[in-house]
């Protein structure tokens, strides 16, 4: 169970004007910018849940995953994962979730792809009966046979993102989030990650938070989505309500940013 | 303890793939620090004493100081490259991993071409042992290792200061180079030449001297036997360091940049 109640968080961004003069300015004296990534954000989803997180680019997407990863501490506001406090209780929090950012790998580059998950193994602390059952499992499902022994830099993207998968659940994660997993990937990619990604789901019941762009992931994966712009939550409902009176769920979301004019 | 060797062998399996670049590597590390050697050859075919010191134990002072240095480069190396594994966002997969922060790090890079330069500085420390008249004791052995322990723990310590400034600014001061690469350049002679100032310096604020002079006195016979024991009063530097380490992790955490 993930609950967020009013989770605020902003940034300070430095700025000045182009231009050598002011670059020399901003040595002495620099102006910031308060900007705010997230606004009173509050949600919770249950156990088991498959949520879709959009928004567009800047919206407080990867902020909002960040604070539930505890790697990110909000200014004001309450965020429990599972009884925790992310940031507070960050080693007990993240033996319970597992993170895939679609665009940086967590495989070791020059070593075989099994080298890499036996150290994740280490990280985790996985017992070695777990470890294998879990190994075979996900090497069932994401059919990497094949693969473990190649070393990360020899794989595809499609490969590499479905052993990337498997190395973030080798330790039975309760929560899954992915960050946009299906960018850059071929249709037969695509659709061999969010297949995975329902099956893992229905059995077994984990909770997963999906970032993306693309709106066939949601449809493919989720009912539910929560739509974040400029920091604040502007849609908590069904895919549907976006669709509704469109051709497709692009067009829809397209207007509705522009309705919201962001 | 145990994760730190299974970090150990990933970098050594990574390495062995690329048996050419990492031979290479070695060789032109090992020549680079032949360079100061050189310098402190043709040094001595002028004077024969520096400041009371003579070749072979200018070369014991050099020799030490690089086996101190280079160690910690190899293993703190995660340290010394913090800049990019912030920019990559290793530093956040890091935090989302259930085990300490300053341990993954430090697994995060180690640096096996650092051998060829290790190799360099024992050579030297080994010639400098041969030709100087160093009488030894079970002790001066030890203190030695006492010397090799601080030494490291010393500039690790730096190594972290530098990569907690990147916390701040992202990119990380090049003017701290002064103090690590600086200081091997400068510690090939004992400290003690540079200056009463310098000395003071290097005793109370980066204890270079602890690691490096006092020892070398006590082991040339010209200090107390106390002094032996001073490296391990250099290793408290590192815990300024690890305070200053733990602010920049809270700095990152409330700014996420």
């Amino acid at each position: 169970m993930i609950t967020l109640t009013h989770v605020c968080k902003t940034y300070k961004v430095s700025k000045r004007d182009a231009g050598f003069s002011s670059a020399l300015k901003a040595l002495f004296h620099r102006e910031y910018e308060r900007i705010s990534a997230l606004d009173d954000v509050s949600f919770t989803i249950s156990d088991g849940e498959m949520v879709g997180y959009i928004g567009p680019n800047g919206a407080g997407k990867s902020s909002t995953i960040k604070i539930l990863s505890g790697i990110l501490v909000p200014d004001a506001g309450t965020c429990l994962v599972n009884g925790l406090i992310p940031w507070k209780n960050r080693i007990e929090h993240v033996k319970n979730i597992g993170v895939v950012f679609g665009q940086r790998t967590q495989l070791w580059w020059d070593v075989p792809i099994l080298d890499s998950f036996e150290l994740l193994k280490e990280i985790y602390q996985i017992s070695t009966p777990l470890y294998r059952q879990n190994l075979e499992q996900l090497t069932e499902m994401l059919d990497l046979s094949a693969l473990l022994k190649t070393p990360a830099r020899q794989l595809s993207l499609g490969q590499r993102m479905r052993c990337e998968l498997a190395g973030s659940l080798l330790h039975s994660p309760k929560i899954l989030f992915l960050d946009e997993p299906t960018i850059g990937l071929d249709a037969v990619s695509k659709l061999a990650v969010r297949d995975f990604i329902l099956k893992l789901n229905a059995e077994k019941k984990t909770t997963v938070i999906l970032t993306t762009h693309d709106m066939q992931d949601i449809e493919a994966l989720t009912s539910r989505i929560i739509l974040i712009g400029k920091g604040q939550i502007l849609l908590d409902g069904h895919i549907h309500q976006i669709k509704e009176g469109f051709d497709s769920t692009e067009e829809g979301l397209a207007s509705f940013y522009k309705s919201h004019h962001i | 303890m145990k994760l730190y060797g299974k970090y150990f062998v990933m970098h050594l399996k990574s390495v062995m793939e690329y048996k050419t670049s990492f031979l290479l590597t070695c060789i032109s590390q090992f020549f680079v620090s032949f360079n100061i050697f050189l310098g402190i050859y043709f040094m001595f075919q002028r004077f024969s004493k520096v400041e009371g010191f003579t070749y072979p134990e200018v070369l014991l002072s050099f020799g030490i100081t690089l086996m101190e240095f280079t160690l910690a480069e190899a293993f703190a190396r995660g340290f010394d490259t913090f800049g990019s594994i912030i920019n990559h966002g290793e530093f956040d997969r890091i935090l989302a991993r259930p085990r300490g922060i300053i341990l993954q790090v430090l697994g995060s890079r180690i640096e096996f071409t650092r051998i060829g330069r290790l190799l360099q500085a024992i050579v030297v420390f080994a010639y400098g042992l041969a030709v100087s008249d160093v009488r030894w004791t079970p002790w001066k052995v030890f203190s030695i290792l006492l010397m090799l322990l601080g030494g490291t723990v010393v500039f690790s310590g730096l190594f972290l200061i530098y990569a907690s400034v990147c916390f701040f600014t992202i990119e990380g001061l090049e003017f701290m180079n002064i103090f690590t690469d600086g200081a091997r350049e400068y510690g090939k002679y004992p400290v003690s030449i540079y200056g009463k100032r310098v000395l003071q310096l290097c005793t109370f604020v980066v204890p270079y001297a602890l690691i490096q002079y006092y020892p070398l006195l006590y082991l040339l016979d010209r200090g107390k036997p106390s002094y032996s024991l001073l490296p391990l009063a250099a290793c408290l530097f590192i815990i300024p360091c690890l305070l200053l380490w733990r602010a920049g992790v809270r700095h990152y955490t409330s700014s996420g940049s």
